[in-house]
């Protein structure tokens, strides 16, 4: 799981463009949305993309995305489920 | 009010050549392409704003372009929100994107739309990006001509003002495709209502064709 | 500063090659929605509003033989095509004076020929052909002239933006009339993009309703002529215009509607008339859920919340730089006939603040109306009409 979430953060750093942050920057627990990297709506979309682009993986119900996108863990912890499937 | 219009301040960017109100600043690393030579002169300028980086070229360019034009101007001082314009035009709209955006959908086999570069396949985005930055929320419009038109700016800029539309109107030209570019902003404004004393005073022009015509053509 | 008049307008969607068309087809509450499962224009299929191909080429080629026997169809891009129907169609009434310099010709537009980025397409034609300005050179050519065209690219507010912009340079007597033309063709490009945004309805969209799910995309072009000669009015003007910009986020909606609302305070302080005085509002409705919720707080901001209302992106879907033309066009017509057209997918009104949505056609004086429009990039545009 530790390896899978510092994949996921240089994978999101690449994703959204952010620049000036380094894998250490970025707590695998706090929120990705409001506070932390403060990431906004297109964001989320580009998030979406990348489960696609990297993982194969389509989220059914884009709902469900804020649930799945709020932190680098329970991202990680997504991706594992849906490939154990 | 009298039809008295200035320059206050302005700005150019170009590979090799950045000046702002007769200052030339000294730039070094010409030979880079224009992401990394954007990069360098955002980071050398420390201006701190993130979402710099998440801006397609012709937004980067003109942000840049804008900071430094309005860096001095105290325009949110002396202006509501509401009375400043932006006039920005260029002629390759936002093709240097829309090349961008249209490879994620190229190969079907791997297919990958981006709504990140998508939002940036206008080019009034520059013109959001700067409202956003400075507070503006006055009269807004971006227009294609096939060349830097200085008669083109000056008409709609003194339609702004001389209907009191605006009070201020930041203008200009921002045009990148692949590794070209340019930027030339200007903050017009009436003569009354401009600051009397202050730095950039010497570098003021009149607002007309000939002037844009004259800032346009100066070397770095 | 001289009043500027409507002499008039031409629209092409997808109900129609005429306004007459359209409306006779909105009149029988038709809608020009199919849904469409075709690759080469979309990755997953939704409802378009796709303009009659068919049609259009043996219409465009008509025209082009009439005036250039030796040009084949195969020399103009399908956005050429609609542009110069349309402005064909439009300046018909006039005689040749109507190109020369006393003339502004305005092409709006948000991505022109996008569609040369693809492969095949873009093998038929001259790469230049993707800058605006080659386009609109094309087009002005076809038809002599005499002037260069302004040519606004300015997110969906293009439309309005346009008429606002020339109907300013007529007020003060720069020129005596324009032909404002507006226009978008769907294409995998833009369609693509839509969906990366998660923003398109997968049924045809529903403005303002409880049950909407996003915006559906169509195509057409439109040109509305302007003059300054009391004589060529069709005895409507436009009174007052004015933009704004969010200042707030580049694709999201302004969150209080207030931006929005100082360009319609503006636009109707200077067109004479308070807010009182308006008889219908077509509003920019894209059925996002962002969206209407903002318009309906701007409405109520300048005490709106009562006018008619509709959004005609429900017949014909979002036209991006056609739709401030395209509507316009079709509020004018709802001032000539003084009909107001029921807001196509409505049932239900589902936006925090009221909006006097038009559930039914039915006949009402309509002597001032307002036209609105947002895009991305926070900009904001409005524009009123008024009968003289």
């Amino acid at each position: 799981m530790e390896e899978l979430i510092k994949k996921l953060k240089q994978e999101v750093i690449v994703q959204l463009n952010l620049e000036d942050i380094s894998v250490d920057d970025i707590d695998a627990d706090a929120p990705l949305f409001g506070e932390g990297l403060g990431l906004d709506s297109i964001d989320a979309l580009e998030l979406i993309v990348l489960l696609e682009k990297n993982y194969g993986i389509k989220i059914e119900d884009p709902k469900d995305g804020k649930k799945i996108f709020f932190s680098i863990r329970t991202m990680a912890e997504y991706i594992t489920e849906r490939q154990k499937a | 009010m009298n039809k008295n219009y200035v320059i206050t301040s302005w700005g150019i960017l170009r590979r090799g050549s950045v000046i702002v109100n007769d200052k030339i600043e000294p730039v070094q690393e010409n030979n880079l392409n224009f992401a990394d030579l954007i990069k360098s002169l955002f980071r050398k300028e420390q201006i701190s704003y993130p979402k710099f980086f998440k801006m397609d070229n012709v937004s980067k360019l003109g942000f840049l372009c804008a900071e430094l034009v309005l860096r001095d101007s105290r325009v949110a001082g002396r202006y509501s929100k509401e009375e400043t314009g932006v006039v920005i035009t260029n002629s390759a709209s936002s093709l240097d994107t829309d090349h961008i955006y249209q490879e994620t959908i190229r190969d079907k086999a791997n297919y990958f739309p981006s709504p990140s570069v998508f939002v940036y396949t206008l080019p009034n985005i520059v013109i959001g990006e700067i409202c956003i930055r400075h507070k503006l929320n006055g009269e807004n419009a971006f227009l294609i001509s096939e060349s830097f038109d200085p008669a083109l700016l000056k008409r709609q800029v003194d339609e702004l003002l001389d209907h009191d539309r605006a009070a201020a109107c930041l203008c200009g030209w921002v045009e990148v495709l692949k590794d070209r570019f340019e930027a030339l902003l200007f903050l017009v404004e009436h003569a009354e209502r401009m600051e009397s004393d202050s730095e950039g005073a010497q570098s003021r022009k009149e607002f007309t064709v000939e002037n844009l015509t004259e800032i346009y053509n100066k070397q770095g | 500063m001289k009043p500027v008049y409507i002499a008039e307008d031409h629209i092409i969607t997808a109900l129609g090659f005429s306004a007459e068309e359209t409306i006779t087809r909105i009149k029988e509450n038709q809608t020009g929605f199919h849904v469409i499962n075709d690759w080469s224009l979309t990755p997953s299929p939704v409802p378009l509003a796709l303009v009659d191909s068919a049609e259009l080429d043996e219409k465009f080629t008509k025209v082009l033989q009439s005036r250039f026997p030796e040009k084949t169809a195969g020399d103009y891009t399908r956005m050429e095509k609609m542009f110069i129907l349309s402005i064909h169609e439009a300046v018909r009434g006039f005689g040749e004076d109507i190109f020369n310099e006393r003339t502004l010709p305005v092409i709006s537009t948000t991505k022109g020929n996008i569609n040369l980025l693809e492969a095949e397409t873009g093998r038929q034609f001259d790469p230049q052909r993707l800058f605006l300005w080659d386009m609109a050179r094309v087009i002005m050519e076809f038809f002599g002239f005499k002037n260069k065209p302004l040519i606004v690219s300015n997110a969906c507010i293009s439309g309005v933006l346009a008429l606002s912009v020339a109907s300013r340079h007529l007020q003060n007597g720069a020129y005596d009339r324009a032909v404002v033309a507006g226009g978008d063709i769907l294409s995998e490009f833009v369609i693509s993009g839509f969906l990366s945004f998660q923003a398109l309805s997968p049924e045809p969209c529903k403005p303002f309703d409880i049950a909407r799910n996003g915006l559906s995309l169509g195509e057409g072009c439109g040109t509305i002529i302007l003059t300054t000669d009391p004589s060529e009015s069709t005895g409507i003007r436009i009174a007052g215009s004015a933009s704004s910009n969010d200042a707030n986020h580049i694709s999201g909606p302004s969150r209080t509607g207030e931006e929005l609302a100082f360009a319609i305070r503006n636009a109707v302080r200077e067109s004479g008339i308070t807010t009182r005085d308006l008889n219908f509002i077509s509003a920019h409705g894209t059925a996002t859920l962002y969206n209407d919720e903002m318009e309906s707080k701007s409405l109520a901001l300048v005490n709106c919340s009562e006018v008619p209302a509709n959004s005609f992106k429900g017949y014909w879907g979002h036209t991006l730089g056609g739709a401030g033309i395209l509507e316009s066009a079709l509020t004018i017509h709802t001032m000539k006939e003084n009909m107001l057209f029921r807001s196509a997918g409505f049932s239900e009104i589902g936006v925090p603040e009221p909006v006097n949505v038009i559930r039914e056609h039915k006949t009402a004086q309509v002597n001032n109306a307002l036209k609105i429009a947002s895009g991305f990039g926070g900009c904001n545009a409005a524009i009123i009409f008024r009968k003289d």
